[in-house]
């Protein structure tokens, strides 16, 4: 499947997905919010929920890309919802809450000049989740969860 | 069957079937069909006199199709020539129609990016395909309706019965056929028949070949330079004053493009002008002209209107009675998604459905081939949970079967038929080989 391998098992009424990410490789992204979108859009999920899940998923696969070494992204769709975990090897947010914050930005000057980094990722994914948890370990790496519920 | 876009098309018993809710009626397959098998439908032209007064709506492309010697006036004039009482360019309700475009981006500014309604193959794919995104679809009419209804209403204000008003559409593709015959967001159509381009180029061409006198067409105004390439790619992207506009043609670019919108990875767009045809209009496949050619001569045609200094278009917004009425409109209705993505209602039978999807999907072989009568191996695995196929129709499978005594041949050969049709393992040429092996 396009050169990237994706994992994936299926109890009944219940999915699991698998994909892997590397840093650095800006060219790559957005499969996995792809798959997901169209895995979605066979469920009959509602249109909105798709688009705010797929919005969170690719901004939190981006800060991979952007920020860590590699990763993998684990999805677990059933009936109810849908939980999007990405766990990453890189450098770890220090302050998660100071992160979270609109307009937040570890970002260099030069590289907000060039239209990036404009602290606004967080606060983007947490307005595209019902639930998101963040947890953190400096110099090892970030673990990100990611809950939408599905209407019923 | 592999050209479609939207994997509409089936084999079954020899022919190739459609499915309704799937296809978007772009026309790729009658375009690439080497036997013709794709017909396009079309209303019996002397419908038109089941009308008293008989009005022609020319799209600007058809002036296109004919030698540059032939000027747009002469062509216009064949037509009416062909028993129409008034004759008018589709485009006169481009200058109306770009006013309230701009008008629109005023009111919408939290829909990022808007879609044009103007092609009606790329507003249902994104209706069976995209149906997050119809809520970025405008929902204003097209030109052709716009000059409809300022043509019905001017007419009508003159004291004609509307019932004996007939208008016929000239047109350039499939998409709009069906556009007029179910409309997307209107009840009706303003518009009484359709007439494909085609078959309104050759009955002008042998008038015009015969013409000796000039009639001249009451009513008829000069188009603005814009009026005129609106159809042609970039026609609207280049006059939408707000923000940042893109046109893309062709319908699997459109796909690729609105895959990237719908995941939010494209920002920054203010305006999307999408067309299912390469080169627009122009490419159209009831075209019979070379798109390349008809869209360079219809940018000359527009910079000869434009540098004509007896030029005054009539624009339709200077009439004041007939304006108010076309604000009042000039609206389409709430477009909705009619998704063929989703595998059922019920969320856990769809997820069932999936997983008995990838068990087939992995069975089969991957090579698209198309023998078992669709497109792809995939799609052979979603019929056959949907109970529309059966896994037996895969030749692999069959081979698979046949090599552990599970299938005889009698049988296969039946399920090839039922796909290809009686007569398909009946080759007569074949005869000497048959004989000589045996």
């Amino acid at each position: 499947m396009q050169g990237l391998n994706q994992f994936f098992n299926m109890t009944t009424e219940k999915m699991h997905f698998e994909y892997p990410v590397e840093g650095g490789n800006f060219s790559k992204a957005g499969y996995p919010s792809s798959q997901v979108k169209k895995t979605l859009k066979q469920l009959n999920v509602d249109g909105n929920v798709i688009k705010r899940t797929v919005v969170a998923l690719y901004e939190a696969e981006v800060n991979i890309v952007a920020h860590a070494y590699k990763g993998v992204i684990f999805i677990d769709i059933d009936t109810k919802k849908i939980i999007i975990k990405l766990v990453d090897e890189g450098p770890g947010i220090p302050d998660i809450k100071k992160a979270m914050e609109i307009g937040y930005s570890t970002a260099t000057p030069e590289v907000r000049e060039m239209g990036f980094g404009a602290g606004m990722g967080l606060s983007n994914m947490n307005n595209n989740s019902d639930k998101l948890t963040i947890t953190s370990e400096v110099g090892k790496g970030t673990n990100v969860e990611i809950i939408n519920y599905f209407p019923s | 069957m592999n050209i479609c876009p939207t994997e509409a098309i089936r084999v079954v018993h020899g022919k190739a079937h459609m499915h309704a809710n799937r296809c978007v009626d772009c026309g790729e397959c009658y375009r690439v069909c080497p036997v013709g098998a794709i017909i396009v439908e079309q209303d019996d032209f002397e419908n038109i006199y089941n009308f008293k007064t008989r009005i022609a709506l020319i799209p600007a492309v058809f002036t296109g199709q004919f030698p540059e010697s032939v000027g747009s006036k002469e062509i216009l004039e064949a037509v009416h020539d062909l028993g129409f009482t008034y004759v008018f360019e589709v485009e006169e309700g481009v200058e109306f129609l770009n006013e309230r475009f701009n008008e629109y981006f005023q009111n919408n500014k939290s829909i990022k990016p808007l879609i044009s309604p103007f092609c009606p193959a790329i507003v249902r794919l994104i209706q069976v395909k995209f149906p997050t995104l119809v809520g970025s679809i405008i929902l204003l009419k097209a030109p052709v309706d716009i000059t409809a209804l300022r043509t019905r209403k001017t007419l009508m204000d003159q004291g004609i019965d509307p019932k004996e008003i007939g208008i016929f559409y000239v047109t350039p593709c499939a998409a709009k056929i069906v556009a007029v015959k179910s409309p997307v967001g209107e009840e009706k159509s303003v518009i009484d028949g359709v007439i494909n381009m085609n078959f309104l180029y050759n009955k002008v061409f042998k008038i015009l070949r015969q013409k000796k006198d000039k009639t001249e067409i009451p009513g008829l105004s000069p188009l603005s330079g814009k009026s005129v390439c609106w159809s042609l790619t970039h026609g609207e992207s280049d006059h939408m004053n707000q923000g940042r506009s893109l046109a893309i043609d062709e319908i699997n670019n459109v796909i690729e493009f609105l895959e990237k919108v719908e995941n939010e990875e494209i920002d920054g767009i203010d305006f999307l002008e999408l067309r299912a045809c390469d080169e627009s209009c122009a490419g159209g496949i009831l075209c019979p002209g070379n798109r390349f050619m008809t869209a360079d001569k219809l940018r000359k045609r527009a910079l000869r209107n434009e540098s004509d200094p007896d030029n005054h278009h009539n624009s339709i917004e200077n009439t004041g009675n007939t304006r108010e009425y076309l604000l009042d409109n000039c609206s389409l209705n709430k477009v909705l998604p009619r998704s063929i993505m989703k595998l059922d209602d019920n969320i856990a039978e769809a997820m069932i459905k999936m997983k008995r999807i990838y068990e087939m999907n992995g069975i089969l072989p991957q090579v698209d081939c198309g023998i078992c009568g669709s497109p792809t191996c995939k799609s052979l695995s979603e019929d056959i949970v949907q109970n529309k196929a059966e896994i037996k129709q895969c030749i692999f499978v069959q081979k698979i079967l046949e090599q552990n005594d599970k299938l005889d041949i009698s049988e296969s050969i039946k399920i090839m038929r039922s796909i290809w049709g009686e007569n398909v393992l009946d080759k007569n040429s074949l005869k000497d080989e048959i004989n000589e092996i045996n």
